[in-house]
């Protein structure tokens, strides 16, 4: 045994660090050190300004970086760690865009003192004296701009992982401020902590699926590294061939937990609807865009070998989510549970586009994770300006029950109509972002998925039928009903929303009318490196 | 499954101790689990058949220290400990941390850039501990 055991630990080496094709990462987990330090020692008076301030340029300088450095310069650095390339450049520089967009609708006040969402003590509701004595004695509502940092930070990290260890920590890092930030809502304090717990309870049987999963995997390759399982798998060894699949399904479980895909998505709802609206949208739009990033990635390059192995799973579960998604999406009276069972849906559509194993498959779903991207942040942003009335005139909370909405379109026709847009566009109707990115999944899927490809097409398209009578329940409600009896008024929103609900929209209509920018960057960026 | 530890199994030789070492490594593992079972039940085993029994309302309550049981399994217990919680995750997990970079800090081509990850990776718990301390949660209310 003893020979075994030495050449099992070689000496430690130093390995090679490409600085520049990294310094995104480094940027942002930077940034979110000095978050944490300006928590500490600024002073409450300005400390949001501060963090809103260092939050927005630190993300911008990240993709200042991204731009300037790493897109010309593809690497795997770290040991094979980290791998650079052209999909998580991709999705690199789109995660900055979106979460921009994200901190933006953090960080509206609502005419307050701090950013409105979020509570500054668990226990105290909204406008109490405990709440006042709470941010009296500093416990501002700030510390969630950190959080967001550290949250992006493992995001960028997880779909440029090159091995399984690399993207366990990137999970754990995007997913425990995501859990704590999910029981930070401010309003419906009750709900909030619920979601948190679910998510995180939930969230954490995931990464144990991950990590058996990706204990399978070593037994089986002797190695994390993606390419080392790939270059395996190639061999195919017929000894161990038994640990293979189940490794393969149990990773690939961790990861479709992420997206909310069926039957692993019953955290979504709740966790949607229970956490700050912000949250909500930042976390639709850039987690799911982070994790699909890891699912392109396993999928192409890990587990490339074996797919004849998983795929019939895989297109169950993508056939699942899409039916489940649309079909409960029809019953839900809450707007926030409807868009969370919409992502489900989308999550489902999105999955279509990686089954379809080819390049053109890889650009579909970064084209398809942009347009959700931005649609979905401005969706939500405009979620949450709809309220009821608060006691004497003071902002209420959401008002996110389906008949609050009635008649919504008559008092106010340019934010219910935006809304209604945004609607179209998760719908997928023509000259909206919706359709070129649907067009832009399906279509591979039909080329290069075989029979497998059409089917998934073809319940993909009907599902969308029921997501799109879904939506237009909804525009029918807010444009040609009576309102209720419920007061519901409309917050004027400062600049820094209206700046992410137009980014959003425009992003929305762009990529309608003209997506061939974005689709031949998608293009350019859909190979990985090896 | 000879494959992983490289040894061939030799069906015909008498099965001694440096032979079972070799057999398998996952026998060897449920060897030792068969006997973790075995002393287990041996020990609630001779325990059952030489303790005097006396099933009284009172024996069979939950023993608690000596204290009489109150409450059910649900009880509030002080956020405050959860400082422990984080003292712990500050001084205890970096530890283990610094144990393998130690082996390493005097060799020639890793121990400067070492030095300096490990001073980014203590400066990292620091940046953790200096907020809560800022924050309060270090003095004891």
């Amino acid at each position: 045994m003893t020979p075994a055991v030495t050449t099992l630990v070689p000496a430690f080496e130093a390995v090679k660090v490409d600085y520049t094709a990294i310094a995104p990462i480094l940027i942002v987990f930077g940034g979110s050190m000095v978050g944490v330090l300006v928590e500490a020692f600024a002073p409450r008076r300005s400390r949001h300004t501060t963090q809103v301030a260092l939050t927005l340029v630190t993300l911008a300088a990240a993709l200042g970086a991204l731009l300037l450095w790493s897109r010309d310069n593809h690497a795997k650095t770290l040991g094979g760690s980290i791998v650079i390339d052209g999909p998580a450049v991709f999705l690199q520089g789109t995660l900055l865009v979106l979460s921009i967009l994200g901190v933006l609708t953090m960080a509206e006040k609502w005419g307050g003192q701090d950013a409105d969402a979020f509570t500054p003590m668990g226990a105290a509701t909204p406008g109490s004296p405990q709440e006042a004595a709470a941010a009296r004695a500093g416990f501002t509502t700030s510390e969630v701009f950190p959080l967001t940092l550290i949250a992006v930070g493992g995001m960028l990290l997880f779909p440029a992982a090159g091995d399984l260890i690399t993207a366990f920590i990137a999970l754990e890092v995007l997913s425990l401020p995501l859990y704590i930030m999910t029981g930070l809502a401010r309003r419906r304090r009750l709900l909030s902590q619920e979601a948190s717990l679910k998510y995180f309870l939930l969230g954490a049987f995931s990464s144990a699926f991950f990590l058996f999963g990706a204990a399978l995997l070593f037994a089986y390759a002797g190695s994390l590294d993606f390419d080392k399982i790939a270059s395996v798998t190639a061999a195919a060894d017929p000894a161990l061939e038994g640990l293979l699949v189940p490794g393969v399904l149990l990773v690939l479980i961790g990861l479709l937990f992420k997206v909310g895909a069926v039957p692993f998505h019953s955290w979504t709802p709740d966790a949607y609807q229970g956490a700050p609206t912000p949250v909500t949208g930042f976390m639709a739009a850039c987690t799911k865009l982070a994790a699909f990033g890891a699912i392109l990635r396993v999928a192409y390059v890990a587990f490339d070998g074996s797919r004849w192995d998983w795929r019939v799973e895989v297109i169950a579960v993508a056939i699942l989510t899409m039916v489940v998604g649309s079909v409960l999406s029809v019953t839900q009276t809450d707007v926030k549970r409807l868009l969370a069972y919409s992502s489900v849906a989308h999550a489902g559509f999105i999955l279509v586009g990686v089954l379809a194993f080819s390049r053109q498959g890889v650009q579909g779903v970064l084209f398809y994770l942009v347009a959700y991207g931005f649609t979905t942040i401005a969706a939500f942003a405009i979620v949450s300006m709809v309220r009821a009335g608060g006691p004497d005139g003071s902002v209420g909370s959401e008002a996110s029950h389906l008949s609050q909405w009635a008649g919504l379109g008559k008092e106010h026709p340019v934010v219910a109509g935006v809304f209604a847009f945004l609607l179209l566009a998760f719908a997928g109707i023509p000259l909206t972002s919706g359709f070129t990115a649907k067009f832009a999944v399906f279509a591979p899927a039909v080329a290069d998925g075989g029979r497998a490809g059409v089917t998934m097409a073809i319940v993909g398209v009907l599902c969308s039928a029921i997501t799109g009578f879904v939506y237009v329940r909804l525009i029918v409600l807010m444009f040609f009903t009576e309102a209720g009896s419920d007061e519901v008024e409309v917050l004027v929103p400062s600049a820094l929303t209206t700046v992410a609900v137009t980014v959003g929209t425009a992003a929305t209509v762009l990529l309608g009318i003209a997506p061939g920018l974005v689709l031949s960057l998608a293009d350019s960026a859909s190979q990985f490196i090896r | 499954m000879s494959a992983i530890d490289g040894v061939v199994r030799r069906s015909t030789a008498p099965v001694t101790l440096a032979t079972l070492a070799t057999v398998n490594g996952y026998v060897v593992v449920a060897a030792v689990v068969l006997a973790g079972l075995l002393l287990f039940v041996a020990a609630m085993g001779a325990r059952r058949l030489l303790a005097p029994r006396a099933a009284t309302a009172a024996t069979l309550t939950t023993y608690e220290s000596g204290v009489d049981p109150v409450g059910g399994g649900w009880a509030q217990t002080q956020v405050r400990y959860f400082v422990f919680a984080f003292l712990y995750v500050i001084f205890a997990v970096d530890a283990v941390y610094l144990f393998p970079w130690a082996l390493v800090v005097r060799d020639a081509h890793l121990g400067a850039a070492s030095l300096v990850e490990i001073a980014i990776f203590v400066g990292i718990l620091l940046v953790g501990l200096v907020h809560a301390a800022r924050r309060g949660l270090l003095r004891w209310l």
